[in-house]
């Protein structure tokens, strides 16, 4: 028998360095510039790639025996969910608007998010970065999959999670955020990374995935928490890559400072219109709320974004160009989105609503300024309209900026009362926008964005020619059941039915 | 002086993580919401591996954390022994 | 630079007027009435007479407003593209320049049920 060997375990360091670093070679018979061809044309310039540095030091094996544990936790929650009928504990199945968003737009953004990371490790000549990439690849088609699988459980039960694919394509609001995943991995590595390891994983998914994930525990809703949790554990590594890349750029050549600054102002901006409709999720769609959009702003906003901003300010780094009009939108963005989507909601594979007067009242008391002032006589009269048999459909298809898609609902950062009316001429064509952020995006690279697949002027050419019936069955939506408004929809009574019979002996 | 912060979800697991946590930062705030403990700080949160083990009465590897782990802000510096988020402002 | 790429790159524009079977689009919004959430978006061919837009796709979408009624078209505030403008009701909307994709934008001043003062 052979004499057992104390052997000294690696620390962390020297661990780190045996499993990066050490696993990279030099390239010989091709030149490195063959090898790595897309490092270059951004003008960022790197003179030492071992300066970059993960700060939490994670190797592949320590990876996958953590990512395994989360992978029991996350089925144990799941089984249990869809064995003892989870989807009756929900407050209310109105709640299910906000996961069919998600389910549409933010998952598929998570596949998209897995192939750029793919991309970008493999483009990157460093080992530690590629290392980092690697695993972020597969957190992120990790979260994909856990989140489809989690919400296949209510698709069993409610309308509109059928065709997500489809929806995921073709419909028209998927499109602001599959084109801003399009935007990012378009882009050259190392804007991919300020697009999406910096501006959306560091400074804005903390407003997504914190307060969000934390509603969806307030409201019974176990499986959201359960996919929403187990994909926000990694997160934090994801957002620590995206502070080390920027502070890495950064440190490695003072040249790389202004392009470093145009991308943080312009993916700032970008994810700032992305995750504003969180911001409707958050302050309409919660049966039960948190918090308000604007107090989850002011943590994860202004705090932490204000100290973040503050202490990158060493290299030379202002806040983001559009951060003054981001803070002015704040008070009226859940509002002006909700009132979209209501008017529009026969065309959303989703249900919406009017706010109960108890919903107005809270609405008021959280944004004091605005909701009485501006929005409350939009919903009473909205409500009217309801009470009279004549609900209020908007058939005016609508007008969608040419960056970041959405409908231009916004209105003047100084006039809440006026829409926000951007245009710019590009080669004789007319292009439009709905904020002054997006304009500057477009006026910066008008050849990427002249391409863009908007859906509402699509509706007009081939193949649908403007044929509302045809559109929706393109879209896999069916009408009188995935749309219109929660009152009256099947989903309303049938989770009451249901819940009737869960809770009685009838 | 900024603020940082950790946030976990609260469960078993991070019971005796959370408890660790305020001993070694007598200065942060725990806010508790729903399924998840969040704790700020200001200027600095430091996460020691022998005080968690003290609480926890077993060997404790602080890549545990990433278990549990849903957001954080600040400069990470991360070793064998000690996890520290701090703002340079 | 238009792009940054690793060479030249030309973006072809996907929503030019020529894909749009011999219409063209024209977006008209009604400044500080916000029950319409966003500018409408209209597809018409452009021999359409501007009075014809007015009184049919325009009118048939406004009557949600309690304003829409005690609109008088002879006394609306026009803009295209921002500016101050006057069209010619009986001309086609050709004929009056409004190109593919213009903005018009209309203002009935004293016609404000739902909207705060500014």
């Amino acid at each position: 028998m052979d004499m057992k060997v104390a052997k000294k375990k690696l620390g962390l360091k020297e661990k780190y360095r045996a499993l990066t670093r050490d696993l990279g070679w030099d390239t010989t018979y091709q030149t490195k510039d063959a090898v790595f061809p897309y490092v270059g044309y951004e003008g960022i310039k790197i003179h030492d790639w071992d300066k970059w540095e993960d700060p939490f030091r994670l190797t592949m094996d320590a990876y996958w025996k953590y990512q395994a544990e989360k992978e029991r936790k996350f089925y144990a929650i799941i089984d249990a969910h869809a064995q003892n009928n989870g989807h009756l504990n929900l407050t209310d199945a109105r709640y299910l608007s906000a996961l069919k968003i998600f389910l549409q737009a933010i998952s598929p953004g998570e596949y998209a998010a897995h192939k750029g990371f793919a991309r970008a490790g493999r483009e990157f000549p460093g080992v530690g970065t590629q290392v980092a990439c690697q695993m972020q690849a597969i957190d992120e088609i990790r979260h994909a999959q856990t989140q489809i699988h989690a919400m296949s459980n209510y698709n069993r039960y409610y309308n509109g999670f059928h065709a997500f694919a489809d929806t995921r394509d073709r419909i028209w609001y998927t499109s602001v955020a599959r084109s801003f995943f399009d935007d990012a991995m378009s882009a050259g590595p190392f804007e991919f990374m300020i697009a999406i390891g910096f501006s959306f994983e560091y400074v804005l998914t903390n407003l997504l995935f914190v307060p969000f994930m934390s509603g969806a525990a307030y409201n019974g809703d176990m499986a959201t928490v359960t996919f929403g949790f187990s994909a926000q554990s990694d997160e934090a590594r994801h957002m620590t890559l995206g502070l080390e890349c920027i502070k890495f750029m950064l440190e490695q050549d003072p040249d790389n400072l202004p392009i470093v600054q145009n991308w943080i102002d312009k993916w700032f901006w970008r994810g700032f219109r992305v995750l504003g409709l969180v911001s409707t999720m958050m302050d309409y769609m919660l049966p039960k709320r948190v918090m308000s959009w604007r107090e989850a702003w002011d943590i994860y906003g202004v705090e932490n974004g204000g100290a973040l901003f503050k202490d990158l300010a060493r290299y030379g780094i202002k806040p983001p160009k559009g951060w003054d009009d981001a803070e002015k939108a704040i008070d009226h963005m859940s509002h002006q989105f909700m009132l979209g989507l209501y008017q529009w909601s026969f065309g959303t594979a989703f249900h919406s609503w009017i706010p109960s007067e108890d919903d107005m009242n809270w609405l008021s008391a959280k944004y004091p300024d605005t909701f009485d002032k501006y929005y409350r006589p939009r919903w009473k009269h909205i409500k009217k309209l309801a009470d009279a048999g004549t609900p209020f459909k908007n058939y005016g298809l609508a007008k969608l900026c040419q960056c970041c898609q959405l409908p231009t609902v916004f209105t003047e950062p100084d006039d809440p009362t006026l829409t926000c009316h951007r245009e710019t001429v590009y080669k004789g064509q007319k292009y439009h926008f709905c904020s002054d952020g997006c304009q500057h995006v477009f006026e910066n690279e008008p050849e990427k964005y002249v391409q863009a697949w908007l859906p509402m002027p699509q509706l007009f050419q081939e193949p649908i020619n403007g044929d509302l019936g045809a559109w929706m069955e393109w879209v896999s939506l069916r009408d009188g059941k995935d749309n219109g408004d929660y009152a009256g929809s099947e989903d309303q009574q049938n989770f009451e039915a249901w819940r009737g019979l869960a809770t009685t002996n009838q | 002086m900024s603020t940082v912060f950790i946030a976990l979800q609260a469960n078993e697991e991070t019971r005796p993580i959370i408890e660790a946590i305020e001993i070694d930062n007598p200065q942060a705030v725990v806010n508790r919401q729903p399924a998840m403990v969040k704790i700020d700080a200001q200027g600095q949160l430091v996460i020691r591996k022998s005080t968690i083990e003290e609480q926890l009465g077993r060997d404790f590897d602080l890549q545990e954390l990433h278990i549990n782990l849903i957001s954080l802000t600040g400069n990470v510096v991360e070793d064998d022994e000690t996890l520290t988020l701090s703002w340079n402002s | 630079m238009t792009v940054a790429a690793i060479r030249e790159y030309i973006g072809v524009p996907r929503d030019s007027v020529e894909n749009f079977g011999g219409k063209q689009i024209v977006y008209a919004s009604w400044d500080r009435h916000l029950l319409f959430a966003a500018p409408f978006l209209l597809c018409l061919p452009p021999e359409t007479r501007f009075r014809d837009l007015v009184d049919g796709p325009l009118t048939a979408l406004l009557q949600a407003d309690p304003d829409a009624a005690a609109i008088d078209w002879t006394k609306v505030e026009w803009l295209k593209d921002n500016q101050p403008w006057t069209p010619d009701f009986d001309a086609s909307l050709a004929a009056n320049g409004i190109g593919h994709k213009d903005q018009l934008r209309f203002r009935t001043p004293g016609l404000n049920s739902l909207s705060a003062a500014a």
